[in-house]
């Protein structure tokens, strides 16, 4: 292609100038996808190393033992006076028999866990009458934390030579396997890692947003329908919106003290329950929930309104027969949204008293409790490094229910999407 | 000609109706009721702590430790609550969670907003989401987990003195976990911005990269500086993270790899236990919450006003 002028124009061949702005714009490019990039892998990570420590928790060491019961065994009349631990320590001296000195032996007994105990008494009162048939009982024992971490994850810890070789040779004879521990999901809390569970957390963490959602879910929609349908627009209730979403920014610790000045100081309401700790997560959920219920009704169009006000009925009834059922699936996808928040809080909780060593399944909303966050807390806080897998695993129960009360979110507003 | 009334029935029917809404205002006004019950339990015992502590000493005091002795003849008996330590003991680790998710976030949204594939946007947006609908809990265990001993590692095989609750690993923690807010408020705000604006600048010969830095950034910097206001509002009031990951000693430092605390820390720590309620090291806790809810109150409120401002300016 030739100009006037006769010179050459190459339209191919860049100047340097716009060289370097390309250059600039590639490297510009790269940093946004490196940022992004960057937050995505840490997520994967954190999950995944989670995941990777939290497996672990979901097995138990079990040892297989034959404890014989004496003849004259009180058992089936009344386990409750039977010397478990000795029987227990008989059998162990049966399976080793070379072991001597007292040192050596107390080394010995704390293969098992003190579970074993418990265990135990469960096979006796299945156990046949006395008499009746041979006295031995084959039973799989919970092994101790210690034991567990070798077996598992070939972590000796405070483990000695010696109760390294024991392992080893049950482990020849096939006397040690790692089953799936149900005791996890099943127990409360205990100082025995190997015995610990988060029933009494999830318990807890159930009682605490039964009461979270029948307080904040009436009241936010509710307020959000007089803000939204019947408040006169004003001074007043834009006080009342910049106060909401005030509210909403406001750190959780914040409400965690007001529930302890006000509803345990001040009404005198039990410490530590499952009551107060719900009251507080609802005042958390409730600007949450007036929000996004507000959003719900103003997507509702005021031709709605126009035409049931045009046939003769009156504003609450065309609120409450027309607009809140159309607004209801945008209102509980909020709600849920909210709720998923407030089950991983725990600040607040720490507040006012729901950071005990519970060991029992809460059967009301006033007996004390603990929540699954908390325990998480709690058992990362523990020295024992058999807790940590079981923190992962709790943190991994956590993270499920969250993603499934979010999905449970998307699935409604994608179904109930409407255009008007 | 009969006189129909249509006001009898009528009438009944609107002392109803007007009690179904007084039913709703009053639930609209437990909203208010809440802002309330805070400033009242929150204001009550922070004066009651100022009764016994001078509100001088509170806040330009350089020594924490409310500790209040046993034998109330012993030295320090009174402790001491000067809270200059913890206040910057959580700006620090705010300023490090910023530091990292101000060009992480802003990179994000810029990325989401202008150069990525419908596809890879429907990706890694819900991804930001999950990152942000993670419990701080879980970001506290990650943080004194893997964060702090990788930390360690690194700097004491480069020679570095680390503590083993470092300042760091709490602020890389947070950082991340607020990148998500200023991603996803910045991407809202820069998909406001008026397509018109780039089809000029486009038209001028500019590229896409100085568009945006030029054109769109600009335009959208009010909202984007809400956004970094909010999380930093949210990074004062942490507490799982820091109570995880950053140490109990009010050490008044700007070593990013010293054990600091935080105003939140230390409200944990004060009322978590047994407590007397009359003590000043009690009460000195509702101060310091006292201090937190003004402080991220007023961030709130002007990035509200800012972000508010903003969308007036293009709507």
């Amino acid at each position: 292609m030739t100009d006037t002028s006769g010179r050459t124009l190459d339209f191919t061949a860049r100047p340097a100038a716009l060289r370097r702005r390309h250059a600039a714009e590639a490297r510009f490019r790269m940093a946004g996808r490196l940022a992004i990039l960057l937050a995505f892998g840490f997520l994967v990570l954190m999950l995944g190393a989670i995941a990777h420590t939290g497996t672990g928790a979901l097995k138990q060491t079990q040892i297989r033992l034959q404890v014989a019961l004496p003849a004259d065994a009180p058992a089936s009349t009344d386990p409750a006076k039977a010397d478990f631990g000795g029987l227990l320590k008989q059998a162990l001296r049966a399976r080793f028999p070379e072991v001597s000195g007292r040192k050596d032996k107390r080394r010995l007994y704390r293969l098992l866990s003190i579970g074993a105990e418990e265990r135990l008494r469960e096979a006796m009162l299945e156990a046949p009458a006395p008499g009746a048939q041979e006295r031995v009982l084959t039973l799989w024992l919970p092994a101790s934390d210690e034991v567990d971490l070798l077996v598992k994850h070939d972590q000796p810890g405070r483990l000695g030579e010696q109760e390294q070789r024991w392992v080893a040779q049950l482990r020849e004879s096939g006397e040690i396997r790692v089953a799936f521990n149900r005791g996890f999901f099943l127990n409360g809390d205990s100082r025995e890692p190997e015995l610990a569970g988060i029933a009494s957390a999830l318990a807890g963490t159930a009682w605490t947003l039964a009461v979270c959602f029948a307080l904040s879910f009436p009241i936010g929609i509710l307020g959000a329908i007089y803000l939204e349908e019947f408040a006169r627009k004003g001074r007043w209730s834009s006080f009342i919106e910049v106060n909401i979403n005030n509210l909403a920014a406001v750190p959780s610790i914040v409400f965690g003290l007001l529930g302890l000045a006000v509803f345990l100081n001040l009404f005198g309401l039990p410490r530590s329950s499952p009551l107060v700790g719900g009251m507080v997560l609802a005042l958390m959920t409730l600007p949450t929930i007036i929000i996004a219920s507000r959003a719900a009704l103003r997507a509702v169009p005021p031709a709605i309104r126009e035409a049931a006000l045009g046939i003769g009925a009156t504003r609450v009834q065309t609120v409450f027969h027309h607009v809140v059922p159309l607004a209801l699936p945008g209102m509980l996808t909020g709600t849920i949204v909210g709720m998923a928040r407030a089950l991983g809080e725990t600040a607040p909780l720490l507040m006012i008293g729901m950071v005990a060593f519970i060991v029992d399944i809460p059967g009301s909303i006033l007996e004390p409790a603990t929540a699954l966050p908390v325990q998480i807390f709690l058992w990362a806080d523990s020295p024992e490094r058999a807790f940590l897998e079981k923190t992962s695993a709790a943190i991994i129960v956590l993270i499920t229910f969250l993603v499934f009360m979010n999905l449970i979110a998307i699935l409604m507003r994608m179904k109930f999407r409407k255009r008007f | 000609m009969k006189k129909v009334s249509f006001t009898t029935r009528r009438r009944s029917g609107r002392a109803a109706e007007r009690l179904i809404v007084g039913a709703l205002a009053v639930c609209s006004l437990l909203a208010v009721g809440v802002t309330v019950g805070i400033v009242f339990s929150l204001s009550a015992e922070t004066y009651r702590f100022f009764e016994r502590v001078p509100l001088e000493e509170f806040l330009f005091g350089l020594q924490w430790s409310p500790q209040t002795a046993i034998r109330s003849d012993q030295v320090g008996a009174a402790g001491a609550f000067g809270a200059v330590p913890l206040i910057s003991g959580t700006l620090l680790i705010s300023a490090i969670a910023m530091a990292v998710a101000t060009p992480l976030g802003l990179a994000s949204a810029v990325y989401l907003a202008e150069y990525a594939s419908p596809r890879a946007r429907a990706f890694f947006k819900p991804a930001l989401e999950i990152l942000a609908g993670i419990p701080s809990v879980v970001y506290g265990f990650f943080a004194a987990l893997m964060i702090a001993p990788t930390i360690r590692l690194v700097g004491t095989g480069a020679g570095l003195e680390v503590a083993s609750e470092s300042a760091l690993a709490a602020g890389l923690a947070m950082g991340i976990m607020i990148l998500p807010l200023v991603s996803s408020l910045s991407d809202d705000v820069i998909n406001t911005v008026p397509q018109s604006l780039r089809d000029a600048s486009y038209g001028m010969g500019a590229t896409q990269s100085e568009t945006i830095r030029r054109v769109i950034l600009p335009a959208a910097m009010p909202g984007i500086a809400g956004s970094l206001l909010l999380a930093a509002s949210s990074a004062i009031g942490e507490t799982m993270i820091v109570v995880m990951a950053a140490g109990m000693a009010a050490n008044l430092t700007l070593n990013p790899l010293d054990a600091v605390t935080t105003i939140t820390v230390q409200i944990v720590a004060l009322l978590t236990g047994d407590q007397e309620f009359d003590s000043a090291k009690t009460l000195s806790a509702f101060a310091l919450g006292a201090l937190l809810f003004v402080v991220t109150l007023f961030l709130n409120a002007l990035a509200q006003k800012i972000v508010q401002h903003f969308r007036e300016q293009y709507d």
